[in-house]
């Protein structure tokens, strides 16, 4: 059973983890505009434009 | 009573003190919006109109940074509302904002989020951090739980089992304390004011599973209950994570509502110039300016000038009241011809008339006594849950188990009786209805609104602005030929007159007249293709014999060459009002039965009689004053019925408020909103038929759950006095109802047809 004193720390600091990445999103203001955040992934104005090569038919 | 014939613009008026310029070209004050921050720059938010797409982010933001010393703009797509941030020593400029968003079609409007709304913001955030411990650690004490319970019917060691309970009890204590604050502290303002309320039991329930479990792990017990304690209280902020969650989108909302509607001042400052400001900057004794066309800001006393206000949305009556120096004119009302200079008596939140401040305290007091249909289960449920304890500790105690079984028992009894399904049962069915209303344009002002509209068997409406559309508009414009028509709305553009407005209104697309004369209290001449045209009194234009009359109408003429028409200026029903209005009667209620419909209005006998006569109301009252309005109610109330009361005026905040529950308009004036239990958008007035609809459903969806949660209880406590509970029992008992709850409110969604 000594498996035990790696796992169980290592699950709880998974678990940790993911609770402070959840707090920092959240004071970052990540939850304020849901809707918002959504659209903003069709955004594209953050591409480069496209390289000018053959064009497919 | 004869026609209303209204003179036209008058606004050459001689009126020394006052030169009348336009309100785009007083200049625009907007440091009471604006925000000093830590590092010199300064902030601003606006509430934006006419965001509906993924595109308008992008357009409203670069248009917004491609402004001289702009640092930053954010779109917040949510709420609707853009936040624009200054660079440090370069000059705020608002007005620079709202006329870049004007030439690309968004109006925006600056916007002053209220004390309120923050704090609901900061709790909201509160509550979402207290889920997230209570979540992290009910998973990991789960991991650590089902462990044990497989170990239990295999082989795990004693050490071992001890190792894990010690384990959660790490975890749970301090999860507990910190998610469990929201109920801890309101359960003990509950106990200091000596009542119960739904958190006591869950703080008890809580503390004893901890309690328990922690004794039990020191006297290496196989069974604890740590697992049983994090879930519940990840169960609970759940519901209440979600009621504060619908609150809060109508409160956002509803304050974008309140700068779309916000009001400008033009108040006079010190050195005799105008200035235009936000209508909260004036405060009692500054000087405001209104003209023809606009409404009064504020309360106050006229210091010169003379006109006709339209007084239709502080009193409900329809004829403009003439007045002069040392009249007192009331925020809200219109200003037909003439201009005003006022000298403030009360600004803002004080602009109420004294009569209806104190009906509305009146109000307010007796609606705080309906109790809401979760907190009635809480008061039968928490006495229950406690002697049932109590009596199974007892019980057993007599029956002969030792003290230690039955103290188990009974936190078991305790643990499994705790309201999760009961908590979530009500919330989860509010937001999902919300939800639905909000597609259907009706902005929810309260949460128990749903219980008490599906209780309703009667309602009010009010005539001016609710029953008929808030605006003015022709009736015969069918009736008038086409180029008398347009003729009209030309020169119509060329005043500011109320009644010019619903003119032009018909001819979007009309081009104003050149060079319009005024002939003071008459009209506007204009030459159009060669001839000359008027517009103005049916005197003014020669045709004052053929003037058909009729009560609540005002009379404008239009003259092009030779010929002559009359256009019916009248505020028009709502265009759905008389089905809305029969349908109601004859299958509104909410099991298909009729509701009984009146009319409750300010106006003359004259303009409410032809309207009931039209919707076939048979019950209706004219001229009421705001307590007369009451009077009703209450009678109605004393008849056993419970009333939707529908208004929008300031003369109907106080019977809102003292309905059994209330709707009103989004034109309604502030405090009537403010006041409404609910809020609808649109022209139309069928929302008020979805609200009865949905309501009903949600009733009956928040009725079903309460019943899942009782016939719950009543498998789960038996076998949790009998014993035979054990924590992994109590664990799936607890998330399986939670579920099967909050699944059935998801049926709120469907089932209801929208009327649009």
């Amino acid at each position: 059973m000594t498996i035990l004193l790696y796992l169980v720390p290592a699950a709880l600091g998974l678990g940790l983890l993911g609770l402070l990445a959840f707090l920092w999103s959240l004071r970052s203001g990540q939850y304020d505009d849901l809707d918002g955040a959504a659209l903003r992934v069709l955004n594209d104005d953050d591409l480069a434009p496209p390289a000018q090569g053959p064009r497919r038919p | 009573m004869g026609a209303q014939v209204i003179a036209f613009p008058r606004a050459a008026e001689p009126a020394p003190a006052i030169a009348a310029p336009t309100p785009a070209e007083a200049p625009r004050d907007f440091s009471l919006f604006l925000r000093e921050e830590a590092g010199g720059g300064a902030e601003m938010a606006f509430a934006i109109e006419g965001i509906d797409c993924a595109a308008c982010i992008d357009e409203i933001e670069d248009a917004a940074e491609a402004l001289d010393g702009v640092a930053r703009a954010r779109l917040n797509y949510t709420a609707h509302r853009l936040t624009v941030g200054w660079a440090a020593r370069e000059k705020a400029r608002p007005e620079a904002v709202l006329d870049a968003l004007g030439r690309i079609g968004y109006r925006a409007y600056p916007f002053e989020a209220d004390r309120l709304e923050a704090i609901e913001h900061a709790n909201a955030r509160h509550l979402l951090r207290c889920l997230a411990v209570a979540g992290f650690a009910a998973m990991n004490i789960m991991l650590l739980s089902v462990s044990i319970w497989s170990g239990n019917a295999t082989d795990i060691t004693p050490e071992t089992r001890d190792l894990f309970h010690w384990l959660s009890a790490v975890i749970a204590l301090p999860a507990a304390a910190y998610a469990g604050q929201p109920f801890f502290q309101s359960a003990l303002r509950a106990l200091k004011s000596r009542s119960l309320n739904m958190d006591v039991p869950i703080t008890l329930g809580v503390m004893l599973a901890l309690g328990v479990s922690v004794f039990e792990t020191l006297n290496h017990a196989e069974h604890a209950y740590f697992d049983s304690a994090v879930m519940l209280l990840f169960f609970l902020l759940t519901g209440r994570y979600l009621d504060h969650a619908m609150r809060r989108k109508t409160r956002a909302e509803a304050g974008n509502l309140a700068a779309l509607k916000a009001v400008s001042a033009r108040r006079f400052a010190p050195d005799g110039s105008l200035v235009t400001v936000p209508a909260a900057a004036v405060v009692a004794g500054d000087e405001v300016m209104v003209s023809a066309g606009e409404r009064a800001p504020v309360d106050g006393i006229v210091v010169s000038g003379r006109a006709a206000v339209d007084e239709s949305l502080v009193t409900g009556e329809t004829l403009p009241r003439p007045v002069e120096a040392g009249a007192m004119v009331h925020a809200g009302s219109l200003v037909q011809d003439g201009a005003l200079r006022l000298r403030t008596t009360a600004a803002g939140e004080d602009t109420f008339l004294d009569e209806i401040e104190r009906l509305l305290d009146k109000a307010a007091t007796a609606r705080g006594r309906y109790v809401r249909l979760a907190d009635r289960a809480a008061r039968l449920y928490a006495p229950v849950v406690h002697a049932t304890a109590l009596f199974s500790l007892i019980g057993w105690l007599i029956a002969g188990a030792s003290l230690h079984q039955a103290v188990l028992i009974a936190v078991a009894v305790l643990i499994i009786t705790c309201p999760c399904a009961l908590a979530l049962a009500v919330p989860a069915v509010q937001v999902v209805a919300a939800g639905t209303l909000m597609r259907h344009g009706i902005l929810l002002n309260s949460g128990d609104a749903f219980e008490r509209l599906a209780e309703v068997d009667t309602v009010a409406f009010d005539k001016t602005g609710t029953l008929t559309l808030p605006e003015p508009s022709v009736a015969n414009a069918a009736a008038i030929p086409p180029d008398l028509m347009d003729a009209a709305a030309r020169l119509a553009l060329a005043s500011t007159h109320p009644l010019a407005r619903a003119i032009a209104a018909l001819r979007p697309d009309a081009v104003p007249v050149a060079a319009a004369r005024e002939t003071s209290g008459f009209g506007l001449e204009a030459t159009i293709n060669g001839r000359v045209a008027r517009l103005g009194s049916p005197a003014f234009c020669g045709c004052a014999d053929d003037a058909p009359h009729a009560a609540d109408t005002s009379l404008v003429a239009v003259r092009l060459g030779e010929r002559t028409a009359v256009l019916e200026i009248r505020q028009a029903l709502r265009p759905d009002a008389q089905a809305v209005v029969s349908r109601l009667k004859t299958s509104g209620g909410p099991r298909g039965t009729g509701l009984h419909v009146v009319l409750l209005s300010g106006d003359r006998e004259e303009a409410v009689a032809p309207v009931a006569a039209t919707l076939g109301v048979t019950d209706w009252w004219s001229q009421t004053r705001p307590a007369g309005k009451i009077a009703v109610l209450d009678t109605l109330a004393s008849e056993g019925h419970r009333v939707l009361m529908v208004g929008d005026g300031l003369n109907d905040a106080p019977s809102l408020a003292s309905a059994h529950v209330s709707l009103s308009p989004i034109t309604a004036a502030d405090v009537t909103r403010a006041h409404a239990d609910a809020v609808f958008l649109g022209d139309r007035l069928a929302p008020v038929e979805t609200a009865l609809a949905v309501a009903a459903k949600a009733r009956a969806l928040m009725r079903e759950n309460l019943l899942i949660a009782v016939v719950y209880n009543l498998i789960a406590v038996p076998l949790a006095i009998s014993g035979l509970v054990t924590p992994l029992i109590a664990a799936l008992a607890m998330s399986g109802s939670s579920v099967i709850v909050t699944l059935n409110a998801l049926r709120a969604r469907i089932g209801i047809k929208g009327a649009r």
